[in-house]
């Protein structure tokens, strides 16, 4: 067995690529020192710090859902519970002077998203598909609902806040500037990541993508299932509280909102949207789903509908989210056969493009009306303005949605020819899809 | 005490045949498609807030019938346009797309409705007092609520087990597969129980939006108890579900009328401890945690019995 096992096992990759590796990593950390440097507005430091956090949450999420096929409806429970210890903590370090500075306080929140993951995970994780999707969202509802119960360490509607610059100071620095809550939400980030895609590396990684695939040959061959999700659960659990903590940190303050569905929701779509079948589309889809969310409320009044249908649009369109639209065409690329289905992309996303105009036009036409009746009809959306009362609007709407479905699909269909061909011409030279 | 017991019992009865009527669908859907459909409970609300507004251009008697044909068609449109195209993506495809689904109807409807409760009352013909017991007086509309959900429990039976439709249907429940190699447009069937089931969702939405507050959180503040319903029942049983709904319905109505505490119950909070964070816990009556309790049922459950009360299938 052993013997069978090591002539299987991968050459040790090459000194180039080893250098590439790590080179990468250099270069991630070069560019988040750099980054306050190109943005030096404070506004884009929030910016910075929500999308660390946001991608250490989905990352964690990921262990979950993309390394371990378990899709949890409430992984904010351990954000949140994170988020709470690190700030009743914070208070009692202020409040004793003990000798714990501030980027400690993190780890305190991962140790109790790992303590009650591994509290929770044993019930929840003993069945998996959609089982355990109805359980974590039962023991999600149960833990919202007690936190509003439990008055005194919840804190009720209005949460528990802190003052992050009364603890221990190291080198001076008193995390009282949003830049230094930058660093010190960059450098998590970086270490989160870097542990995350070890995690991935180790034997457990690979027993949890095994799980993942195919439970019951893991059985055969003399794992636990139930085991493995366990572990994936508590590695989950404890990344997800560094998250919540830093989240704590950078607001000073939390609440029921922190472990409430919405939050669930949101990681959910994070990582699903940037595509779960990737290490990295966790990442994107935290960058994405953050800037949107943080963009789209300034241009529309009823952003969460656009987030709720772009999410419908790649759960339908694009399973393999972002990352895995870009994916999908490294095959062409190294076959040199990318040119072959650029054009049919550049007809067909003239008609898409209408009919999402279209669609966006009658949107936002329908809820002048329902939502603010008796306005000026002079709207304006995503920076445009135009006449929701005019009847020419309210045509122009029509054809561009109807017309821009009809003619889009048809293109569309187009397209998908000829990326059969250009994978077929990829796939005979020799390059696998 | 007397009192309290028969009126508990009756909402509690009420309240579980209207969990009934949802989780029937549920679990129908669930057997044939393998997706648990998480916007079972937007249906409902789909259902209450059509019902409001057909009612207040026709009437109630209208909307009761309207109301749940138009949610139906919705259904039976989301299951033959989006659902059948996610499909080949796999179930957790499915079951994010009615995630997503739920968000965005909820979305839509506080875009139409607002996000404050809407005005739907009693229809004037039922706006009396059924009976009196003891000395509380017990509103028609409720008897009314029950008569329908009943009417419609014992129509579902009858055409489960009578009709060949409902053959088929329970056939499907327990061999998917084998109904589809007897020839039976399996896609027609998953279209037709779809459209069904969310028709009976909201059905039951209509009925209860005058009894309940009729708001777009309607859905997320019921969903998760429906699906606590279909765990504790057992993922994919019928008569799981209406025992576990049952349940359900009399725990949370006699929770909500008990006001005991551990304070009450073992003397009077000591100092000692009201001072402390215990106190929450030691304070806290059984009133209050009725909204916790179909969770705690559901995390017993699972310790004690993963498959569910009368569940057989382990998915």
């Amino acid at each position: 067995m052993s013997e069978i096992s090591a002539s299987a096992a991968p050459p040790p990759p090459a000194a180039a690529e080893r250098l590439r590796f790590y080179a990468s990593w250099l270069v991630a950390a070069i560019v988040l020192l750099l980054l306050p440097n190109i943005f030096t507005s404070g506004g884009s430091m929030t910016t910075f710090s929500l999308m660390g956090i946001s991608i250490i949450f989905s990352l964690s999420y990921n262990i979950l859902l993309g390394q371990t096929g378990m899709l949890s409806f409430g992984h904010a429970v351990y954000y949140g519970l994170g988020g709470f210890l690190a700030i009743h903590s914070m208070n009692i370090i202020g409040a004793h002077k003990l000798p714990i500075p501030l980027p400690i306080v993190p780890l305190i929140g991962g140790l109790s998203g790992l303590f009650f993951a591994a509290l929770l995970g044993w019930v929840s994780t003993q069945r998996s598909g959609t089982a355990f999707a109805m359980i974590s969202l039962g023991l999600a509802e149960l833990i919202a609902s007690s936190a509003l119960i439990l008055r005194s360490f919840f804190g009720g509607e209005a949460g528990v806040s802190t003052n992050r610059t009364k603890l221990l100071k190291l080198f001076d620095w008193s995390f009282g500037s949003q830049i230094q809550i930058y660093y010190l939400v960059a450098a998590w980030t970086l270490i989160a990541v870097i542990a995350m895609y070890a995690l991935t590396r180790t034997p457990l990684g690979r027993m949890c993508n095994a799980v993942r695939d195919n439970p019951e040959r893991v059985q055969f061959v003399g794992y636990n299932p139930h085991v493995v999700r366990y572990l994936a659960f508590c590695f989950a659990g404890f990344f997800a509280g560094l998250a919540g903590a830093l989240a704590a940190i950078n607001f000073e303050i939390a609440n029921s909102a922190y472990l409430g569905a919405e939050q669930s929701g949101t990681v959910l779509f994070a990582a699903y949207i940037g595509g779960i079948g990737f290490f990295i589309g966790p990442i994107v889809g935290a960058i994405f789903v953050t800037f949107l969310s943080l963009g789209l409320s300034d241009l529309t009044q009823v952003w969460q509908l656009y987030f709720g249908l772009i999410f419908i649009a790649v759960v339908m369109f694009a399973p393999g989210g972002l990352t895995g639209l870009l994916m999908m065409h490294r095959p062409l690329v190294k076959a040199g056969t990318l040119p072959k289905v650029i054009p049919g992309y550049l007809i067909a996303l003239v008609p898409t493009l209408a009919m999402i105009a279209g669609l966006v036009l009658s949107i936002e036409t329908i809820v002048h009306y329902t939502v603010n009746p008796g306005d000026d009809p002079h709207i304006k959306a995503f920076g445009v303005g135009f006449d929701a009362a005019s009847p020419f609007i309210w045509a122009l709407a029509a054809v561009l949605l109807i017309g821009g479905f009809l003619v889009a699909r048809k293109t569309w269909s187009w397209v998908g020819h000829a990326w059969d061909e250009a994978a077929t011409m990829a796939r005979e030279k020799g390059i696998a899809a | 005490m007397l009192e309290l017991i028969v009126i508990s019992t009756l909402n509690g009865v009420l309240f579980g045949m209207l969990l009934f009527l949802m989780a029937s669908g549920l679990t129908v859907i669930f057997s044939m498609l393998g997706v648990l459909n998480f916007a079972h409970a937007s249906f409902y609300m789909l259902g209450a807030f059509f019902g409001f507004q057909i009612s207040q251009w026709f009437g109630f008697w209208p909307a009761l019938l309207i109301a749940p044909l138009l949610a139906g068609a919705i259904g039976a449109g989301v299951e033959r346009y989006g659902l059948r195209r996610v499909h080949r993506n796999g179930h957790v495809a499915e079951l994010l797309f009615t995630f997503g689904l739920a968000f965005v109807i909820e979305e839509i409807v506080q875009i139409i409705w607002g996000k404050s409760p809407v005005d739907f009352r009693v229809p004037a013909l039922l706006d009396f007092s059924a009976f009196t017991i003891f000395s509380t007086s017990y509103p028609a509309y409720k008897m009314f609520m029950l008569l329908i959900s009943v009417a419609i429990f014992v129509g579902l039976l009858l055409v489960l087990k009578k009709t060949r439709i409902g053959l088929i249907v329970q056939a499907a429940l327990t061999h998917p597969h084998m109904v589809g190699h007897l020839g039976h447009n399996v896609g027609r069937i998953f279209m037709l129980v779809f459209g069904v089931g969310t028709a009976l969702a909201a059905v039951a939405g209509v009925i209860a939006g005058p009894a309940l507050v009729t708001q777009s959180n309607m859905a997320g503040l019921l969903g998760p108890i429906l699906f606590v319903v279909v765990v504790v029942g057992g993922l994919g049983s019928l008569p799981g579900a209406f025992v576990a709904s049952l349940l359900i319905g009399l725990l949370q109505t006699f929770a909500v009328s008990m006001s005991g505490s551990l304070s009450g119950a073992f003397g009077p909070l000591s100092p000692a401890y009201a001072s402390t964070w215990l106190a929450d816990i030691w304070g806290v009556t059984i009133a209050q945690i009725a909204p916790i309790m179909p969770y705690l049922l559901m995390v017993l459950i699972l310790i004690f019995r993963p498959m569910g009360l009368l569940g057989t299938r382990d998915t």
